[in-house]
């Protein structure tokens, strides 16, 4: 009950924040909004017993993309200004609408399979062991490390530009 | 387990509710006119926020910040993964230890570039 009710205010005002990201004029205070709109998500992660999945969204999107979005926001004019309504604004209108409805169309017809299982209440543990245990997933791992080697290297060639 | 998140729940709760307290109640005391509104610059001025700006507040900064929030971003999804390992480490042993240690190394290869490239120098 308790949960149910969590999961569904968490839900609303995850709706809300996302609508202040599109409509508020200031590019800041939709930023905000957009760190609103992600503790949230994380929120619902939580409730539907995902918590790996709740910390890292706390960690990558509150903590970092948040960071990335409003040092992107200092580095543009016009902050108060924001986005001014151009001719583009009906077509990408229609778009989103056309999308949001494929979207929910495919949510509600598809036949959701329901495990007989509950899930595993700490998530965190079993994940540590798939991923580093020796007969987990090292390779990929490694691999994954590899990735974030090149995103640093290419964040180095990109501030070496000039 | 859940039990933990309900205290969470409840603490963001209390934060939200004393934020929304402590913005409302001057609002209310000086519609109820307890509080007295004779307006002047200097009351009127910012308090302890700093310097006034000469100029535009919201100025254009450097280019070069964005390199920190991207590396920055980087070494996140790294403690992405050291997470999980640093809940279980008792159990999992040296061996997986040593797979951190190489993970680690192979994302500290991108530092010691950044370092030896004069990257993390201000000019």
């Amino acid at each position: 009950m308790g949960l149910a009710a969590a999961f569904w205010i968490m839900a609303v005002v995850a709706v809300i924040a996302a609508l202040g990201v599109v409509f508020l004029r200031n590019v800041f205070r939709a930023a905000l909004a957009l760190v609103l709109c992600f503790i949230t998500v994380a929120g619902l992660y939580i409730t539907l017993s995902a918590d790996f999945l709740a910390a890292v969204q706390i960690l990558v999107y509150v903590g970092a993309i948040s960071v990335l979005i409003i040092l992107a926001i200092m580095m543009t004019r016009e902050v108060q200004q924001g986005s001014p309504a151009n001719r583009m604004k009906i077509p990408a209108f229609i778009v989103a609408a056309v999308l949001l409805g494929i979207m929910i169309y495919t949510v509600t017809q598809t036949p959701w399979q329901i495990a007989p299982e509950s899930p595993l209440s700490p998530t965190t543990v079993p994940l540590a062991t798939k991923l580093f245990s020796e007969s987990g997933f090292i390779l990929p791992v490694e691999i994954a490390a590899t990735l974030i080697l090149a995103a640093i290297l290419g964040a180095i060639v990109i501030a070496r530009e000039k | 387990m859940l039990a933990n998140y309900g205290l969470i729940g409840l603490f963001s709760i209390v934060v939200v509710l004393f934020t929304l307290v402590m913005v409302i109640t001057p609002i209310i005391l000086r519609f109820l006119k307890i509080v007295p509104s004779n307006p002047n610059p200097i009351k009127n001025s910012i308090f302890e926020c700093g310097m006034e700006t000469i100029g535009k507040t919201w100025v254009q900064f450097n280019f070069h910040y964005y390199f920190y929030a991207l590396i920055f971003l980087a070494l996140d999804v790294l403690v992405v993964f050291l997470y999980p390992w640093a809940v279980h480490l008792r159990q999992l042993g040296l061996f997986s230890f040593f797979v951190v240690l190489i993970l680690v190394f192979i994302v500290l290869i991108g530092y010691i570039y950044a370092w030896k490239k004069r990257v993390l120098e201000w000019k």
